[in-house]
């Protein structure tokens, strides 16, 4: 890893450049940790075209083989193709990943500024209610909720599984979302609005969410990071996705513990693609915070 | 003072109510129990009788709401029923298990803050040096990298350079210690290692924030050695906040435990709650849930009532 220094700001004044551009000027480490999610995404997508077998393909003949030209990551024990159930596993992790965070943040920010824009009863009663799903460590929760919804798939995706993981979301980010809201609950501009006789939902909508966008844009990419960790973990528990699909977490229980000695590149290798997309999410929502609203910083 | 912690106290009762209810029914929402798995997980066929009777018997079959009143009942007398699966009190089976992870947990919080405050004051006082960007990586490594994979790490590492692999079976600490912190300091270090980035990066961010006060920089004017400024003006500011954060955290070791305990091949409360989840054992799911809720609620009323204590502002606000 390079020493960048976090960019001080020059006083000389420069024409002005595109968001993206000024991201990657700002905050390198996060550049670093987009290019790494856009790999992982493009193996997600192109999965069938990238990967040099196919997942599911059992091969006898090169069982718990090493790691090789032919084999980059080495196989398991029915013969696959570690490297290509990693591409493949990208896919199970970013879906579930995105799509239970998305969920989970975004029921959390409208509760959070409902919460903070009605106040009074209603702002009481949702935070009691945040509060009782605060109490639960979120990988407890989640597994309330599989126990809750048994198996439940739609279409190849793990609905049950998407649920388990977003709620514990919610209450997280509504209670940061509600606490940016209520300071632009007093602003003059929503005081305007209201004496101008606009609907509840408008102001919510047009005029509070705006102003929100920001902290929910960092709580949605640092849960990404917290939901692929989820994901992982409740698949390895055997409570998340189930076998023949590719996704990390599986990938390390089962039988890559009962060959821990003899084929050691059967745990080496989904754990470090956890660990690196997980780092790259968190690196990720870290520099985007850092770059939208130093304010948050942590 | 006195006025303040009654009502925090009472608040509590609503909030763990609310757990009670949420737990109870939303196990039930989804049809299916314990029977089924019990009786028909092998894809054995047995009639419907054989289950209604069985449902009969274990109480199943009657009214939700009978249901739930007759587990608070319970609850009040401090009987949290029997287990659907094993059918020996709730209460044995977690007791049974308490002493290993909590064990752990005090382990894996010792290791965490004796690393964590000296990184996380390093990092702030050297900041943007090649120290804090270390740190930096070190502690999103803690948050990224997950615990159970550590622990296979960590396995993997005694095996390969010692040829050794931890003892299996749990002795008490008070029996032989040795055996019992070679089986112990392991999962400990795993779920340790994402405690410490947490605490490390809450030290680093406070005492950033306290080093700017204008105390700091009045004890700095009237000539204190610097060392004493860190330690005696600074660090012991900054580590308020840092003690909420280690306390919170704590309660919510149970969450690396539940995954890391599987690794480890612990029977600790992570491996029992899981397998209670497996088994849609909802009175044992739900004594835990309880227990992991109150615990977590008590040590947040403890953290409010110490700052109530450390600043008269809380309590008369």
């Amino acid at each position: 890893m390079t020493m960048v220094l976090p960019a001080q700001s020059e006083a000389a004044p420069r024409a002005p450049r595109g968001p993206i551009v000024e991201f990657c000027r700002q905050q390198p480490l996060g550049a670093v940790s987009f290019v790494i999610i856009l790999i992982m995404m493009l193996a997600g997508i192109f999965s069938p075209y990238v990967a040099p077998y196919d997942p599911l393909a059992i091969d006898f003949a090169s069982i718990l083989s090493p790691p090789s030209w032919e084999h980059w990551c080495g196989t398991d024990a029915f013969g696959r193709d570690i490297c290509s159930r990693l591409i493949y596993g990208s896919r199970t992790a970013l879906v579930i990943g995105f799509t239970s965070s998305f969920v989970g943040s975004t029921m959390g920010a409208i509760l959070g500024i409902a919460s903070a824009y009605f106040g009074g009863k209603i702002d009481n009663w949702i935070q009691r209610f945040m509060d009782i799903l605060l109490a639960f460590p979120l990988i407890v929760l989640a597994l309330v909720v599989v126990a809750a919804l048994r198996r439940f798939v739609v279409g190849g995706v793990d609905v049950n599984l998407i649920f388990a993981i977003a709620i514990p979301i919610i209450p997280r980010v509504a209670r940061v979302v509600r606490a940016a809201a209520l300071g632009i609950r007093v602003m003059p501009y929503v005081d305007a609005a209201r004496a101008a006789g606009y609907s509840n939902s408008r102001i919510i909508f047009r005029h509070m969410a705006p102003n929100v966008v920001a902290p929910y844009l960092i709580m949605l990419t640092a849960f990404i990071a917290q939901a692929i960790l989820a994901e992982a973990s409740l698949s390895f528990l055997g409570l998340g996705v189930v076998e023949p699909t590719a996704a990390w977490g599986l990938m390390l229980s089962g039988n890559a513990a009962d060959f821990f000695r003899e084929a050691p590149w059967m745990i080496l290798f989904p754990g470090a693609a956890i660990s690196l997309a997980v780092f790259a999410f968190n690196l990720f929502g870290d520099s985007l915070r850092d770059f939208l609203d130093p304010r948050f910083k942590v | 003072m006195l006025r303040y912690t009654v009502h925090r106290v009472l608040l509590t009762i609503p909030t763990l109510l609310g757990v009670a209810l949420l737990v109870f029914f939303m196990l039930r929402v989804v049809p299916g129990d314990v029977v089924e798995v019990k009786l028909r997980g092998d894809g054995g066929a047995v009639s419907q009788e054989t289950i209604e009777a069985e449902r009969k018997r274990l109480g199943l079959d009657k009214p939700l709401v009978t249901q739930f009143t007759g587990w608070m009942a319970g609850m009040a007398k401090g009987d949290f029923g029997i287990s659907m699966w094993t059918e020996r009190p709730v209460m044995e089976e977690i007791g049974l298990r308490l002493e290993l992870s909590l064990q752990v947990a005090i382990m894996a919080t010792i290791i965490a803050v004796l690393i964590a405050i000296p990184l996380g004051t390093m990092a702030a006082l050297f900041r943007d040096t090649w120290i804090d960007y270390l740190t930096r990586i070190i502690t999103i490594g803690g948050l990224s990298i997950p615990s159970f994979w550590f622990g296979m790490l960590i396995m993997l590492s005694l095996l390969y350079f010692f040829n050794w692999l931890p003892p299996i079976t749990f002795t008490p600490i008070y029996e032989d210690p040795v055996a019992n912190l070679t089986q112990l300091i392991w999962p400990a270090l795993a779920v340790g290692y994402r405690y410490c980035a947490v605490v490390a990066r809450m030290i680093r961010s406070s005492l950033l924030e306290v080093l700017n006060e204008d105390y700091i920089r009045t004890a700095r004017a009237k000539g204190v050695f610097e060392k004493l400024v860190i330690t005696r003006h600074a660090l012991r500011n900054a580590l308020l906040p840092a003690i909420t954060v280690i306390g919170l955290e704590f309660t919510f070791l149970i969450g690396g435990l539940v995954v890391t305990e599987q690794v480890f091949n612990l029977n600790g409360i992570g491996q029992l709650f899981v397998q209670s989840v497996a088994r849609n054992d909802f009175t044992l799911i739900q004594g835990m849930v309880m227990l992991i809720a109150a615990f977590y609620v008590f040590v947040n009323l403890a953290v409010d009532l110490l700052y109530a204590v450390f600043d008269p502002r809380i309590r008369y606000a």
